[in-house]
């Protein structure tokens, strides 16, 4: 489709007044379709079919499954680290759900659910995050850093931000190789206070690229509450800024979240273009398991975000639309869980990766020097065995 | 004097200087209320209040263009970046701003009074993005100075002195000992001087040069070594820009040998800065290649932290090559 190129000179108004646009507040709605009851807001909806509406809860039951169990591991110290999406599963799982296999997911750290409702195996989240052999990162990254290719799934890296405009060139990429595919971004409203959510949204404007931007407006950035990162009207009123199609939308609200990641997925596809969704949440797990809320928020207003918790929310609106059997979610819980347990003590006893893969990766061909330090690294650690006893070195000679 | 670890010197350090001089304001990502995720900033806001101790939006080029304007306007910020990892968004701002405020202007305006603190380096299953030491990247660039620590007692004194130094400072913290070190430190307000480095032991065969968390690694290479009859000679570097050449030269030339450590990959690190000097200082005086035990030249490994880590027994295994040359 042709694009429109707006001429501003001639489009601006003349104003005889000192025109102040004050505090540069916007009113943006916010879509909600369900309310904390489950109810349905809107009767003229083309609503999601059974089997779409029962694959979210169970991913979305999944995932809380999975954080609960790992924050518990990790408590334990049989794993590093761990970064739960409690309270998110329903902005993550929904836009997940409102897509096709073939859009290319590009994460900030906090959505799991993507992997989950793509058919991740338990298996596979384990491999990653006991960093074994069989993680196909090889064990290089912190627990929560997955990526899998096939599921087309980019590797996660903790740098906030650096996704946004890789999103738009990938997206750029789609579209000129004629894929009926667009990227989605994930990220949360901290990361966009970066440089690269500027800088990506600019570009992905400019450069009409079909690409979702999806933030997580949880509230918090660690201990950094959401007025003190940004006085403007959220993310949402930035988009409009860029030029960049923009819906704000209660995340909270597993159907509004779907229906407005189907609408923008329509929209980057058909007009080539970049649409942001920012999505209204609240994070009720802590930041992570080097955290602890309570230092910085009260317990009141935790609270209040757990009245408004989108599995119930969900459950409800099964209940209503009578999709809801309960004696079939509690035993797909009990495996699950059952199933999560044998997992990580499988993944706890595979062997770690070959010292030898310590050169590999950084280039495509190692290159001489590297070599190098490979050979004399593993002639120090057969030296000296005594001090490398967890070192796996599979040839031996 | 009283006993503090390494995050409670730096905090002191703050709160020294902020008590000191109004003008002093520290500010970056979660420093507020919560005091910083490693809780280096705990507290300074309750005592000095929001408008000096703040929290600002997650933006490193933000967070050091918006410290390098109020330096230049006269006040003295002391500006976080959470993690070394995360300080390349500001890196523009550092290389092509901070850094030449002075000199572009002939002198007439500058951001000297501008530190940045930020946690480095490894040993805490970190991967990737939680673990590097990019000291050399910023040695690179003339018109800042780069100081490290490596115990408590240097900590604030270096970081004071930082604070009042007429030029800007990058305090780099080794975050592996925030809380494993720990040592007497005076209450009262000292400083100590930047560029000077301080010999740890003197020693007849080798001479060992570390900064930050690696000093007590090659301590404990130089124990061990003197069980095998060897004497090492230890140097903290505590600053690498500038650096303390004549201290170094001098050992070297006394030892005839010498070591370098350091945990960043070992290509371009700045044992090869340290190298080149003294080869050029002590060509005569050597009586072996000059060692450099540091980390590979590789992203930061997860699983194969401890393989990559510059350790005791692989500082020791050099310490011998360069004694037996
Ligand atoms: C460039 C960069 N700066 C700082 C950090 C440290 N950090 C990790 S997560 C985080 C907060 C991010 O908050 P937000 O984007 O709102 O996502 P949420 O954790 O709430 O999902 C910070 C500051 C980082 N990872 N990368």
């Amino acid at each position: 489709m042709a694009i429109k190129e707006r001429n501003h000179l001639q489009d601006i108004q003349a104003t005889h007044d000192v025109h102040v646009i004050k505090n540069g507040l916007v009113d943006i709605p916010m879509l909600q379709l369900l309310d904390a009851q489950g109810n349905l807001l809107s009767q003229e909806l083309d609503l999601w079919d059974e089997q779409t509406a029962l694959r979210i809860f169970k991913s979305m039951h999944y995932i809380r499954i999975l954080d609960e169990r790992m924050v518990s591991a990790q408590r334990q110290g049989r794993i590093s680290f761990y970064l739960a999406c409690t309270g998110e599963e329903a902005s993550v799982i929904a836009s997940t759900a409102a897509l096709s296999n073939a859009d290319m997911v590009m994460t900030q750290y906090r959505e799991q659910g993507v992997l989950a409702y793509r058919g991740y195996r338990t298996e596979q989240f384990m491999n990653q995050l006991l960093s074994n052999a069989l993680d196909p990162n090889k064990g290089r990254q912190m627990p929560i850093h997955y990526g899998d290719k096939a599921l087309n799934f980019m590797t996660v890296s903790s740098p906030l931000g650096t996704q946004i405009p890789q999103a738009a060139g990938y997206a750029y990429g789609q579209k000129m190789a004629g894929e009926p595919a667009l990227t989605i971004c994930y990220f949360g409203e901290g990361a966009a206070s970066e440089g690269d959510f500027h800088a990506g949204l600019n570009m992905a404007a400019v450069l009409h690229c079909p690409v979702i931007f999806f933030c997580r407006n949880n509230g918090y950035a660690i201990s950094t509450p959401a007025h003190e990162q940004f006085a403007g009207d959220g993310i949402a009123s930035r988009g409009i800024g860029y030029g960049v199609n923009t819906i704000r939308v209660d995340g909270n609200d597993p159907l509004a979240v779907y229906l407005a990641t189907l609408k923008a997925r329509e929209i980057a596809l058909t007009d080539n273009c970049p649409v942001l969704i920012e999505a209204m949440t609240y994070r009720l797990a802590a930041h992570s398991t080097s955290d602890d809320p309570a230092s910085y928020r009260a317990k009141s207003e935790e609270q209040e975000w757990q009245l408004k918790d989108p599995i119930v929310r969900m459950q409800r609106h099964l209940q209503q639309q009578g999709w809801f059997d309960q004696t079939h979610i509690d035993e797909y819980c009990t495996t699950q869980r059952a199933e999560i347990l044998q997992a990580l003590k499988t993944a706890e006893i595979q062997p770690k990766t070959d010292i030898s893969e310590i050169v590999t990766d950084v280039y495509q061909d190692i290159p001489a020097h590297l070599a190098r330090q490979r050979d004399e690294l593993i002639a120090h650690i057969k030296r000296h065995p005594e001090h490398y006893p967890a070192t796996i070195m599979s040839n031996k000679d | 004097m009283a006993q503090m670890n390494l995050l409670q010197a730096i905090n002191h350090a703050l709160v020294t200087a902020m008590s000191a001089d109004d003008r002093v304001m520290v500010l970056g990502e979660d420093v507020g209320h919560f005091g910083g995720v490693f809780r280096a900033t705990s507290e300074l806001q309750a005592k000095f209040g929001q408008a000096r101790c703040f929290n600002t939006p997650i933006t490193e080029q933000g967070i050091i263009g918006f410290a390098t304007g109020l330096a230049a306007q006269g006040q003295v910020p002391v500006a976080e970046i959470q993690f070394a990892d995360y300080i390349f968004p500001a890196f523009d701002q550092i290389v092509n701003e901070t850094a030449k405020y002075r000199y572009r202007s002939g002198g007439q305006f500058n951001c000297g009074n501008l530190t940045i603190r930020t946690p480095y380096g490894g040993g805490i299953a970190g991967g990737h993005y939680h673990s590097q030491s990019p000291e050399a990247f910023f040695t690179h660039i003339p018109g800042i100075k780069v100081v490290i620590p490596s115990n408590p007692y240097y900590a604030k004194g270096l970081l004071l002195a930082a604070i009042r130094d007429p030029d800007p400072v990058l305090f780099m913290e080794p975050k592996r000992i925030y809380r494993a070190a720990v040592g007497e430190v005076p209450e009262d307000d000292y400083t100590l001087p930047i560029g000077r480095a301080h010999v740890v032991q003197e020693g007849a065969d080798i001479t060992l040069v570390a900064w930050g968390a690696q000093v007590a690694i090659i301590q404990k290479a130089a124990a061990m070594a003197k069980a095998e009859g060897i004497s090492c000679a230890v140097i903290d570097l505590c600053s690498l820009l500038p650096w303390d050449v004549n201290t170094v030269c001098a050992s070297v030339k006394r030892t005839g040998r010498l070591l370098i450590n350091h945990e960043a990959p070992v290509t371009s690190g700045f044992a090869s800065e340290i190298a080149a000097t003294v080869q050029g200082e002590c060509f005569l005086y050597l009586e072996a290649p000059i060692q450099r035990v540091c980390g590979l030249d590789t992203p930061f490994p997860l699983i194969h932290e401890k393989e990559y880590m510059p350790d005791e027994h692989k500082t020791l295994a050099a310490i011998k090559y360069a004694v037996h040359f």
